[in-house]
């Protein structure tokens, strides 16, 4: 008798068990960076490889090839039936929009692009908030510079990229008044020598410290480092790795987390769709690489973490543009 | 230090380090276009080069190693190129495209094999050194970013770039074996006649072509930069194809024209520094304008190797 009873109760736990732990399908459709870019694509992958870890989500990519892949990519996965479909990166906005606008009742999500009032009802749009993890390494660079003198390497001067430079700017003057930032864009996301050149002749004007958002151009940014045995600080993801003695820290974006936590609303039935969802140092979107602690000192650590506070709480808005900058330094 | 002389420094420096890779893969576009045969292909033989000299590196911490894996790994696609072209009487452009396309492609496949899944390798340990730090150690020769430091104290790929130059000239022009080279390019028939092996040395050149090419990649890879990454190599082998045409398919003129281009993107990051008043992107056109400008104004017409393209087929002569 009380076998069978426990048998009833394993029997009652699985169909429940089965009937609420839906298994969801997430696919993503990597950029022309591939899957394991050493960069956001493979953030991205490994938020997903956590859902499936914690959520038991099904989840699958497909890499792009060239930009002619989008669509095709995303159509894959839309005909495989998939609970959510991620395009990974601005460069596949149009591909995103135009794919949901064909498939209303289709779920999918996008990282780095918000559309506006024109977000399609099915769309999820994931944006960070660059400036803020930009101004906490921007306020370390102010702290430690010897010279007053910091650089800023950008990749193409549009307004994502510009979101770094002037978050990074305000940190610095905020640590160190005196500071002089020297800024160059590279017009580049992949010409190393060019990054190496412009970080040579950034040192040789005396800058000491140098921090890159330039994807690809940023190899050349911190060779250069190494070379002059100088600073550097990282973009994206910890750096600190290709050269550990020069990299200072690291303005991170935890595309993982992002990733991670829109798949976690649509698991609890909380997935929005025509919104952004704005990814900051409060819900853990942005934020400094663990490596600082590495070169930097406790007590501009323990400085940082004052203003992280400050950030969450709404005390400090750091400027992500030449406006809000030139208003934040008045 | 006058500062103008140190950013003079900085402009000539940048020159030699933008200018190196180009001139080696230029080096490798005169010789395979001496013997009669187009390589487009250039582009994926260095961006293949840039990876195989790399992943050596970095696996045997030996950096000359990488740069002669590198070489060699070039030369495997001028082989491809060269049964193609020579012994299949390929379309000649089509195969180099495809050679680009296949260049890149494995590249990428074997990185992906070695790395992790990563289309990147690691930091390489020792990358190629320069020569005054390593024989009076660093810093004791010159003054550290003064002039001279800028200028001479290059990495030893630089040296061997113009030392290249040097050879390939003294190869095409004074030796047998050069003259053999450009009579096959110029005429094969005749060549054929008087007992020169068309087929034999159109391989060695394509092979050679390739060679040099992979040489730039590395002169990258493991020179300008201590890695491969995928984007690296992104149209380098186009612009030294470019300036081979521009140097009238000779050593010197393509090493010319390779330094013309440096010392105009060396300009643009200069004055990109200074803030000129210049939207950046205009200023990043700065180099290809400036090259075009002078040397559609100063060089005059430029005349191809005659043969150059033209399938040879022996026949029965």
């Amino acid at each position: 008798m009380k076998k069978l009873l426990m048998l009833l109760v394993a029997a009652a736990f699985c169909i429940t068990g089965h009937a609420s732990a839906k298994n969801l399908k997430v696919g993503m459709v990597t950029d022309v960076g591939g899957v394991n870019d050493q960069s956001f694509n493979q953030s991205a992958w490994e938020g997903l490889k956590r859902a499936k870890t914690e959520l038991g989500t099904k989840i699958a990519y497909k890499e792009s090839k060239q930009d002619a892949d989008y669509a095709p990519n995303l159509e894959t996965f839309t005909d495989a039936e998939y609970d959510l479909i991620w395009g990974i990166g601005f460069l596949m906005s149009d591909a995103v929009k135009l794919t949901a606008q064909v498939n209303p009742d289709q779920k999918y999500a996008i990282i780095d692009f918000f559309y506006g009032p024109e977000t399609p009802k099915n769309v999820a749009c994931a944006v960070f908030q660059e400036e803020q993890p930009s101004f906490l390494v921007g306020y370390i660079a102010g702290k430690m510079t010897k010279s007053n003198k910091v650089g800023f390497v950008g990749g193409i001067k549009f307004p994502l990229i510009e979101k770094f430079e002037y978050g990074y700017m305000a940190g610095a003057k905020l640590a160190n008044p005196e500071v002089e930032v020297i800024r160059q864009y590279a017009e580049s996301f992949t010409d190393a020598a060019k990054g190496k050149a412009i970080t040579n002749n950034m040192y040789q004007q005396g800058a000491d410290i140098v921090f890159h958002a330039a994807g690809g151009v940023g190899d050349g940014v911190i060779e250069a480092a190494k070379e002059k045995k100088k600073w550097v600080i990282g973009v994206d993801k910890d750096q600190n790795y290709l050269a550990p003695d020069n990299v200072l820290t690291s303005a991170m974006k935890r595309v993982d987390n992002a990733m991670f936590d829109i798949v976690k609303q649509l698991k609890d039935g909380k997935f929005e769709g025509g919104n952004a969802v704005v990814y900051n140092l409060s819900n853990d979107g942005v934020g400094i690489a663990p490596t600082t602690k590495k070169h930097v000192s406790q007590e501009i650590l323990a400085e940082v973490d004052g203003l992280i506070s400050k950030i969450k709480a709404g005390e400090i808005v750091v400027p992500a543009t030449k406006d809000t900058y030139d208003a934040f330094m008045k | 230090m006058e500062p103008i002389i140190q950013d003079l420094g900085f402009i000539i420096g940048t020159t030699l380090m933008y200018s190196t890779p180009l001139i080696f893969t230029s080096l490798g576009g005169v010789i395979t276009e001496r013997s009669g045969v187009i390589n487009i292909g250039l582009e994926g033989m260095m961006y293949f080069g840039a990876f195989a000299g790399a992943a050596v590196a970095y696996f045997s911490q030996d950096p000359w190693l990488g740069l002669l894996c590198a070489a060699l790994g070039g030369a495997f696609w001028g082989l491809i190129h060269a049964i193609a072209c020579v012994s299949f009487s390929a379309e000649q452009i089509v195969s180099g495209i495809a050679i680009n396309f296949l260049g890149a492609g494995s590249a990428l496949f074997i990185s992906r094999l070695l790395f992790d899944g990563a289309t990147q390798t690691l930091t390489v340990a020792r990358k190629i050194p320069q020569p005054l730090d390593f024989l009076f150690g660093e810093g004791k020769m010159f003054a550290s970013s003064g002039f001279t430091d800028l200028v001479f104290n290059r990495f030893a790929t630089v040296y061997l770039a113009f030392f290249l130059v040097f050879v390939v000239w003294f190869v095409l022009y004074k030796t047998q074996l050069g003259m053999r080279v450009r009579a096959v390019g110029e005429n094969p028939e005749a060549a054929n006649t008087l007992g020169i092996n068309v087929t034999r040395i159109r391989y060695g050149a394509v092979i050679m072509s390739g060679f040099f090419a992979g040489l730039g990649g590395a002169a990258m890879s493991i020179a300008v930069v201590s890695r491969f990454s995928n984007t690296l190599i992104s149209g380098h082998g186009f612009i030294a194809l470019a300036a081979m045409i521009f140097g009238k398919w000779k050593p010197q003129g393509a090493l010319v024209a390779c330094l013309l281009f440096g010392a105009a993107k060396g300009l643009e990051i200069f004055l990109g520094s200074k803030g000129v008043p210049v939207a950046g992107d205009i200023l990043a056109m700065l180099p290809y304008v400036l090259t075009i400008i002078i040397l559609i104004g100063f060089v005059g017409k430029t005349t191809a190797p005659a043969a150059i393209g033209k399938i040879f087929d022996k026949g029965d002569h």
